[in-house]
């Protein structure tokens, strides 16, 4: 039971850093999970057979949550005791706030016309803004420890990533 | 999940959508936006001299819930002085819409942009009075 006290980046043996290899941390989970399938435990104790179905649990959540930079931008500011607030802090930059609605407009119009060039730019469009974020999670995280600034970068990319699942949502939909 | 009646109501007939001018020293802006569901609301009220909230605007990307919400404080706004204004509590907006448990931020949303509304009119007529 000694690993559910170890965090995500622990189990993985990966640095507690925003910028972590993606490359490693795919090695890193698929060397874990074959070591803690239950398929092996078959024939094990009860007690072993469960323990070794909670760390796969635990590995493949660890997993989900690394690959995820949202997610793994939020995880880290949680392990150093800061909350991002995503359910209860509505105060976002009025000029954010105005490029939300605009992105949204542009999505409407775009899907009423059947126009799946124009999601597809958009969908870029939301791509190199996540990317920016990223970047500015990186340097707020890693280099500057500026954890209430990294909490609102996250508070960002939450929209960008709804707008993001919207759009391709919707091109998928123009698709079928 | 099944939506009231009265939610219904404001998410077919929405009162009060659209925009005033933001510039105008009479009115106050507030945008407010919710990260866990994306929703994005904006919230425009106008003061007369007497300091009575003469008209007010939304204009919400969200879900019914999101847009019900502000219909329906832009209808109780007007009229309102602005400490009203500032005393209406979002429990009173998931009362009147019925708005279930999963939905109660919805309503907080909107009394968050009467808020900055508020806040942003104050921060306007501020120095208007200083300079009098």
């Amino acid at each position: 039971m000694h690993n559910s006290s170890r965090n995500h980046f622990e189990l993985f043996n990966l640095p507690a850093r925003f910028a972590i290899d993606l490359n490693t941390l795919d090695q890193h989970y698929r060397k874990l999970q074959s070591a803690v399938h239950p398929d092996r435990f078959a024939a094990a104790p009860a007690a072993e057979r469960l323990h070794s179905m909670q760390q796969a649990t635990q590995a493949n959540e660890a997993y989900r949550t690394l690959k995820d930079p949202t997610a793994r931008a939020r995880y880290l500011l949680q392990i150093n005791g800061v909350d991002t607030e995503e359910e209860s802090n509505t105060a976002m930059p009025a000029e954010f706030l105005v490029l939300q609605m605009e992105w949204r407009e542009a999505m409407e119009d775009a899907r009423a016309a059947r126009d799946i060039p124009a999601l597809d730019k958009l969908l870029h469009e939301m791509q190199q803004e996540s990317k920016t974020l990223q970047q500015h999670l990186h340097w707020a995280l890693d280099e500057k420890k500026a954890y209430s600034e990294a909490a609102e970068t996250v508070r960002k990319l939450r929209f960008l990533d709804k707008v993001r699942d919207d759009i391709q949502q919707s091109i998928s939909k123009l698709e079928e | 999940m099944a939506y009231s009646d009265k939610v219904l109501d404001h998410y077919e007939n929405p009162r009060n959508v659209g925009t005033l001018d933001k510039n105008d020293p009479h009115v106050g802006t507030g945008m407010v936006g919710a990260p866990a569901c994306g929703d994005v609301m904006k919230l425009q009220i106008k003061v007369n001299d007497d300091g009575i909230i003469e008209d007010a605007k939304f204009k919400t990307y969200g879900c019914g819930s999101a847009i019900a919400s502000s219909s329906l404080v832009t209808e109780w706004l007007k009229g309102k002085s602005l400490d009203q204004a500032a005393q209406i509590k979002n429990s009173a907006i998931v009362e009147e819409l019925a708005l279930p448990p999963v939905k109660i931020h919805c309503s907080v949303l909107a009394e968050d942009a009467i808020k900055a509304a508020l806040a942003d009119l104050k921060a306007k007529q501020t120095p208007a009075v200083a300079a009098a």
